[in-house]
């Protein structure tokens, strides 16, 4: 039997699951050369501030058992850039479902880059990162606190006719609280988790490997932690899940969905292997077969 | 860029912890470096290729850590994932007739495979190659097999000129009208300060997926950001900033 892999993500068909996250992808062109893009259910695209950024000093980069930390703090083009550029040539090659990823360090900020990601014809979904560990003064700290989170959120769903999908942070005491005020102030659904803020030291140098010192940690590592997480807020809260944090083969997709999450993005592992995300696609019929699934969309939030 | 497996044919030691590794798979090695997989670490170690034929393909590398230590101790035979077409390389083409390839230690491999490609164009040749010391010299006499000139230093004097190649390139004075530099960046930012004329240098920094799309390694260059991976290594002089 055919098996269906579709899903459905605030009324957008997905033909799978499986999407690219924010920062591990670029903005899909810089693949087009090496794979078909077409296979992908959906791909995030690097987060993009109001202004263009050169983002923080390297080495940018750590690497660690099971994962890696990156410290990139948001280099981008400008909103300018990817509604103009990068979205219009990212649309000759791909055909799917495509996610803007906002990031700010005002509410003036993400309302005036979500109004124009809103109104770029090639975007369907806004994902708003408000979880970034790697920018000072922003990022992260509106996600961090559920008074800050709604308050991103309902400034944005003002400006914004999109689904509009907020991005949270692990680095939380309570992520269900922060999931529920982003619900209750409009959000029509939830990507986690971003990154786990984290270090690492050159011994021989006595000195952080990171030049900003510390990054995000993410990898195959986190992922029981970020399943945890989606099982949590996917069980509290009504709208859609996109599950991200340490999926690195097509088991990691089915257990992530059926944690909760109605999509799953492929983060990390896309930078030790490019190829994850085909790889994965092409994987899910055959354990679908094993596992008697016949249709993906039926197993979310099944555990 | 291509993800495909190659067989190891030969992994041994050519100075201290410092190993040729030569590669063989199907075709020829495309792209400035390749990026290979280390059973049980996280990320892929971006080597520069040295040498490359039909079929086969050799890298030169340090161990520098536990990563590379692994890599060290894996026999002939053994088959590695590598990603291949990656980085935009050097250019024969900007050199008229003369070229000088200034290499610091574990930058002169990459300069080889330029030093063949520029024979092939007729071009002469001169290169002066740096190192710590006698016994960390790599690479000297393939390079004397194949240029017009080699001259090498080393900082302790033991071989050659004494200090570095800054030093070797005031005793040589090389006739040039286009240089190539690969070497550690306080290498080649002063080699790029004492040469006068146009020339490129390929540099190094910590990367990612090393294809372009995490700006893990971004540098700023004269004309903006840069992704070393994917616009680079190799920059022209004009564009750094030091």
């Amino acid at each position: 039997m055919v098996k269906d892999l579709s899903v459905d993500l605030c009324g957008i068909r997905l033909q799978n699951p499986v999407v690219p996250a924010s920062g591990t992808f670029g903005f899909g062109l810089e693949l087009a050369d090496s794979m078909d893009l077409n296979v992908l259910g959906g791909i995030s695209l690097k987060g993009t501030t109001r202004e263009a950024r050169y983002g923080n000093p390297t080495p940018r980069i750590a690497e660690c058992d099971g994962g890696m930390i990156n410290s990139v703090g948001l280099q981008n083009p400008g909103i300018d850039a990817l509604v103009n550029e990068k979205v219009p040539a990212l649309r000759n090659s791909y055909n799917g479902c495509v996610i803007a990823n906002i990031s700010g360090f005002s509410l003036d900020e993400y309302q005036e880059c979500c109004a124009k990601a809103d109104a770029c014809e090639g975007i369907d979904i806004v994902e708003v990162n408000i979880s970034c560990p790697n920018v000072h003064n922003g990022g992260m700290a509106f996600g961090t606190d559920p008074a800050s989170a709604a308050e991103v959120t309902k400034a944005v769903k003002e400006v914004c006719r999109k689904p509009v999908f907020i991005k949270l942070s692990p680095n939380v005491t309570d992520i269900v609280a922060i999931a529920r005020a982003c619900e209750d102030a409009g959000a029509d659904g939830l990507t986690l988790v971003n990154t786990f803020l984290g270090m690492r030291i050159d011994i021989a140098r006595r000195k952080p490997v990171i030049a900003n010192e510390m990054g995000g940690y993410s990898g195959r590592a986190i992922f029981p932690v970020a399943l945890r997480m989606v099982y949590q807020v996917a069980h509290a809260c009504v709208i859609p899940v996109m599950g991200c944090g340490g999926v690195a083969s097509a088991r990691d997709v089915i257990e992530m969905m059926m944690a909760g999450a109605t999509a799953v993005q492929v983060g990390a592992e896309n930078l030790r292997n490019p190829f994850a995300c085909p790889e994965i696609i092409a994987e899910l019929p055959a354990l679908m077969q094993e596992l008697g699934i016949d249709t993906l969309q039926e197993i979310i939030g099944t555990v | 860029m291509i993800k495909t497996h190659y067989t190891i044919v030969e992994n041994t030691p050519i100075a201290p912890k410092t190993f040729k590794l030569v590669l063989s798979g199907e075709g020829v090695v495309e792209g400035e470096f390749v990026n290979i997989g280390i059973p049980g670490y996280y990320l892929r170690r971006p080597l520069s290729v040295c040498d490359k034929e039909e079929g086969q393909f050799t890298v030169i590398y340090k161990v520098v850590g536990e990563g590379t230590k692994v890599l060290s101790e894996m026999p002939a035979g053994a088959s590695l994932e590598v990603l291949t077409g990656l980085g935009r390389g050097f250019d024969p083409d900007a050199c008229q007739e003369e070229a000088l390839l200034v290499g610091g230690g574990l930058g002169v491999p990459p300069l080889f495979l330029l030093a063949k490609e520029l024979k092939a164009r007729g071009k002469k040749v001169t290169a002066v190659l740096g190192f710590n010391r006698a016994d960390e010299i790599i690479l000297a006499s393939e390079f004397r097999n194949l240029c017009d000139e080699v001259m090498v230093s080393t900082v302790d004097g033991s071989v050659g000129v004494k200090g570095f190649v800054t030093d070797a390139l005031k005793v040589l004075k090389p006739t040039y009208d286009y240089f190539y530099t690969c070497g550690p960046m306080v290498m080649m930012k002063a080699v790029c300060a004492a040469l006068k004329k146009r020339g490129e240098a390929s540099l190094e920094e910590r990367m990612g997926c090393g294809a372009g799309f995490c700006y893990g390694c971004s540098i700023q260059t004269k004309k903006g950001p840069r992704r070393v991976c994917k616009d680079g290594p190799v920059f022209k002089k004009e564009e750094l900033i030091w």
